[in-house]
């Protein structure tokens, strides 16, 4: 029969010789073996101290874009949810009212804006199909929850702290990785 | 009458009990740190960092696990015997913290114009002791192994009590043929002897290797850890303990691996003899306290070697299937043994008749 | 009374109270295990004779190994009330009468013997250190040392040879 794999080898059916019955020094070779692996590198990362770098595509939580004054980019035009393979996401638009400029930046703004977690696929097709930048995928993971309904993000988790109030969770809410696509 | 006689033992049985305390206590420490040592050990053999979180390098993680063992719900199954229930763990430590009663830990301090003897009993007969205890351990794998009224636990009762007298006897016999070298039963005197001479292992390395084997089977240890085998075997005869009873068992065993280290570096690697240094110059020049200070740093170094050895073999070999534990205990090393007394027997016969 | 002798009383009140409870057990077990408490009794008599080497061999070869074996067979086996079979009223009355005149000769030849000028020396003897024991083994005694020896040797023969039958 032709082997599978260039590796394949043929088992050594050979009675053993007394060298080899004595087991001694295969037992020996094998301690040899464990006591190097002591003083291998090891490959763990500490957890919580370190963390693993994420790859520069990695795809996470979605996050709601502000600009710089700290105005919600989102118009709900509701490409995204069309984007979406998965259709996790819902939106209600609603007219910006006279005196909400410094809250939104276009005169139309999602006045709900919800994503169920639990059917998204993190494919990121919704931060490609957004005209204005204001959705795309960030560097966290979606964290555990008791109930179904606690994964279906709404405004609140989704939109990324004010730049202006809150720079510092604004930071680390956008991440390293900034979007990248039109303005 | 008896106040007579107690009065004249007051110093020595004040000294024995804090002697014996203090062996006990630090029997139990090593034990304690045994279990972080062994996680360490395994981990580092397996390219893993161990136990790291509590304290700094996981120090205080036998510490934790006490403390999950104390805390964790205590159930006796209802159709058990409960008392012994209770008493097979009980007997399984009592027997590990027996056997250490013989053990030469140091020469002796000179404290209070005393000599104190680092040794709590000097008995004629220190190996047999030694034996007679371990033969007692058989008991808390029996009883608590029967006493839990199930199948699986009595069954593994039997396997690791056969498994435990099996090994005896090649141990027995091994030991019989340092005797036979030695001229003495009394751990001291053989320590001594290795003093002046050379360590017992140059004389009779087939017969350390005997002893090493049989004490891996006695403490059941992995080679040999047909007994619990934690994963396919149920973990075998506390397979129904829960708690602290369970502890027990765990922690017997890791003061079993240190008696046994103890008592292997006392027959063949010099007890707390000082490797390479002249401890009589050493008594003259930094005084007998120094010495003894000394002798169980470096009775300990022995010690902790032994252990790690045990770890080592442990996150190495595989556990034996019970008919190759069987056989490799009847029919190759109590042959051996058999053989190496009878060569041992000749040789001693030899030097004295005028061979050299 | 000297730390000895509380010791001997101790002792012999604890031999011959698991004693007892050896023969009034019902679980043959619990038998078991009181016959080593009993075992471990006598090793306490031995060490107070000051033959520490017979205390400790009966330790190994009789609570050790022995009573081991005799556990591995009554917890192998089903033994409750049920499957016991129901002895015979005679039977028992004729257990009764055989053991009464065993303790009856017991008794008889104890009487006869002086006992009272052989005193059991406490803490003194050396008969039973190992040095003494051997030689007075290997050295007095050796042709019927070697001899019994043979005995177990073809006892253990017999025993392969029984268990090799099938």
């Amino acid at each position: 029969m032709q082997s599978l794999t260039s590796r394949a080898k043929a088992v050594d059916r050979k009675p053993m010789t007394m060298w080899e019955k004595m087991y001694i020094p295969a037992i020996a070779k094998g301690m040899s073996i464990t006591f190097g692996h002591m003083f291998k590198k090891k490959p763990t990362v500490n957890y919580p101290e370190k963390t693993r770098p994420f790859s520069p595509v990695f795809r996470g939580l979605h996050v709601l874009n502000r600009d710089e004054e700290g105005r919600e980019r989102c118009t709900a035009c509701g490409l995204c949810a069309v984007a979406c393979p998965a259709e996790a996401i819902t939106m209600e638009g609603a007219e910006r009212l006279p005196g909400e400029e410094n809250v939104y930046r276009e005169e139309k703004y999602a006045a709900k804006y919800e994503i169920n977690m639990l059917r998204c696929i993190f494919c990121g097709l919704c931060e490609e199909a957004c005209p204005k930048d204001a959705i795309y995928l960030s560097e966290t993971f979606a964290p555990s929850n008791y109930t179904r309904k606690g994964f279906i993000y709404g405004k609140e988790e989704l939109l990324i702290p004010d730049p202006v109030t809150d720079p510092q969770g604004f930071a680390k809410a956008r991440g390293e990785h900034q979007p990248t696509t039109a303005k | 009458m008896y106040l007579n006689l107690l009065a004249i033992d007051l110093f020595l049985l004040a000294e024995k009990a804090v002697l014996i305390l203090i062996v006990i206590s630090v029997s139990l420490l090593v034990a304690m740190y045994e279990t972080w040592g062994e996680r360490k050990v395994a981990a580092f053999m397996q390219d893993r960092r161990g136990p790291n979180r509590a304290g700094p390098g996981g120090l205080f993680q036998p510490l934790a696990d006490g403390l999950k063992l104390f805390a964790k719900e205590e159930i006796i199954p209802t159709s058990s015997n409960r008392l012994l229930f209770i008493l097979g763990p009980g007997l399984a430590m009592l027997t590990a913290m027996m056997t250490s009663a013989v053990v030469p830990w140091s020469s002796h301090f000179n404290m209070f114009g005393r000599h104190v003897s680092m040794q709590i009993a000097d008995v004629n007969i220190g190996i047999l002791y030694i034996f007679g205890v371990v033969s007692m351990g058989v008991y808390g794998v029996m009883i608590g192994g029967w006493a839990s009224n199930n199948k699986f636990s009595l069954l593994a009762a039997v396997r690791g009590a056969s498994q435990i007298i099996s090994y005896e006897l090649a141990m027995g016999l091994s030991i019989i043929s340092l005797l036979m070298v030695t001229g003495s039963l009394s751990l001291r005197t053989i320590v001594e002897q290795q003093h002046i001479g050379h360590y017992y292992i140059l004389l009779q390395p087939l017969g350390f290797l005997i002893f090493l084997v049989c004490s891996f089977a006695e403490c059941n240890r992995t080679p040999f850890d047909l007994s619990e085998a934690d994963n396919e075997l149920n973990m075998g005869f506390h397979l129904e303990y829960s708690s602290m009873k369970l502890g027990f068992y765990l922690f017997s065993e890791y003061v079993n691996v240190f008696i046994s280290s103890a008592v292997m570096a006392t027959l063949y690697f010099g007890g707390f003899d000082i490797p390479f240094v002249n401890s009589t110059w050493l008594a003259d020049h930094w005084g007998q306290n120094a010495l003894a200070g000394l002798q169980i740093v470096s009775f300990f170094v022995k010690i902790v070697a032994f252990i790690f050895f045990f770890m080592w073999v442990r996150w190495t070999i595989p556990r034996f299937r019970y008919d190759q534990l069987m056989n490799l205990g009847w029919k190759i090393m109590i042959p051996l043994a058999l053989i190496n007394m009878v060569v041992t027997g000749f040789i001693v016969l030899l030097h004295l008749y005028g061979w050299r | 009374m000297g730390i000895t002798q509380v010791l001997f009383w101790f002792l012999s009140i604890m031999a011959i109270l698991s004693a007892i409870l050896v023969v009034i057990s019902k679980n043959p077990v619990h038998s078991v295990l009181w016959l080593i408490v009993v075992f471990v009794a006598i090793s306490g008599h031995y060490i107070l004779l000051n033959a520490q080497f017979l205390a400790i061999v009966n330790l190994i070869v009789y609570a050790g190994a022995i009573m081991v074996l005799f556990l591995f067979v009554f917890m192998l086996m089903n033994l409750n009330s049920e499957t016991e079979p129901q002895k015979n009223r005679w039977l028992k009355i004729a257990g009764v009468i055989a053991g009464g005149a065993l303790l009856l000769v017991m008794v008889a030849a104890l009487k006869r013997a002086d006992l009272k000028t052989q005193v059991a020396q406490m803490n003194t003897g050396d008969i039973g250190l190992i040095h003494n024991l051997g030689m007075a083994l290997f050295h007095d005694y050796v042709i019927p040392f070697e001899i019994s020896s043979v005995l177990f040797l073809s006892a253990m023969v017999g025993v392969v040879v029984i268990g090799k039958k099938d």
